[in-house]
């Protein structure tokens, strides 16, 4: 399946300042590891070790957070649309 | 370089005091120029999405809340350039778990807020490596 990656604003440095990138894969985790796999530097962005992302990058999925589907399992449809978002945390 | 508009600058103290002693948070929504120095146009006060114990030293914006942040961005022509939030009796300097929930690019505004006064924001970025923040310039305008 071809799904499009919607990319936000603070991350488009590390993909050659695009807003999108396409990619394959069958599952949301296998497309969003096509696009790591493509781009190292966001790769170190995004994931917190080889295989999990960070707690803060979440996933949507034709504007569905993926938490709410099967997670990183969830199949993608062929011209499908994945958003990555972050949730902003912190604190003194 | 971060440009902040004088009455955008005393929005985010006055939310720093109101939320006293707890943390306020929200987003910055602006414009971000060719040598990526960022203009901030606009505020969107976000209500603290963390357990209200933990309120007093930790904040969290929702990926709800940024969907609709990014979505108001669009509508503006404007895009997300940064954060602010509180440092209740804390200096106005980034934390460990500010940093492991950071992202390079953003300008995270921090204001310190001691005794229900609040001191000078400061905005620091982060590095690429993720290991440290550093300071970005405000220019007040």
């Amino acid at each position: 399946m071809n799904v499009t990656i919607l990319i936000p604003t603070a991350l488009r440095g590390f993909v050659d300042r695009r807003s999108e990138v396409k990619v394959s894969g069958n599952t949301v985790g296998e497309t969003v590891r096509a696009l790591a796999a493509a781009y190292p530097d966001l790769k170190h962005q995004i994931y917190a070790d080889e295989n999990n992302l960070r707690g803060f990058i979440n996933v949507f999925l034709d504007g569905v957070n993926i938490k709410k589907l099967n997670g990183l399992d969830t199949p993608v449809r062929d011209g499908g649309t994945i958003m990555l978002v972050p949730a902003i945390a912190g604190g003194g | 370089m971060l440009k902040l508009a004088r009455n955008l600058e005393a929005e985010i103290r006055s939310a720093g005091v109101s939320a006293y002693p707890n943390e306020c948070c929200g987003i910055l929504l602006g414009t971000v120029d060719g040598q990526g120095g960022k203009t901030v146009r606009a505020l969107r006060p976000v209500v603290n999405s963390r357990e209200q114990e933990e309120q007093h030293h930790r904040f969290l914006i929702t990926e709800d809340e940024m969907v609709l942040a990014e979505m108001e961005a669009g509508k503006r022509h404007l895009d997300i350039v940064g954060f602010y939030h509180s440092h209740p009796d804390h200096p106005a300097e980034p934390s460990g778990y500010d940093r492991d929930h950071a992202l390079p690019f953003y300008s995270y505004v921090i204001l310190s807020v001691k005794n229900r006064k609040a001191e000078l924001p400061a905005s620091w970025l982060l590095e690429n490596s993720r290991e440290k923040f550093n300071r970005e310039p405000v220019e007040i305008i």
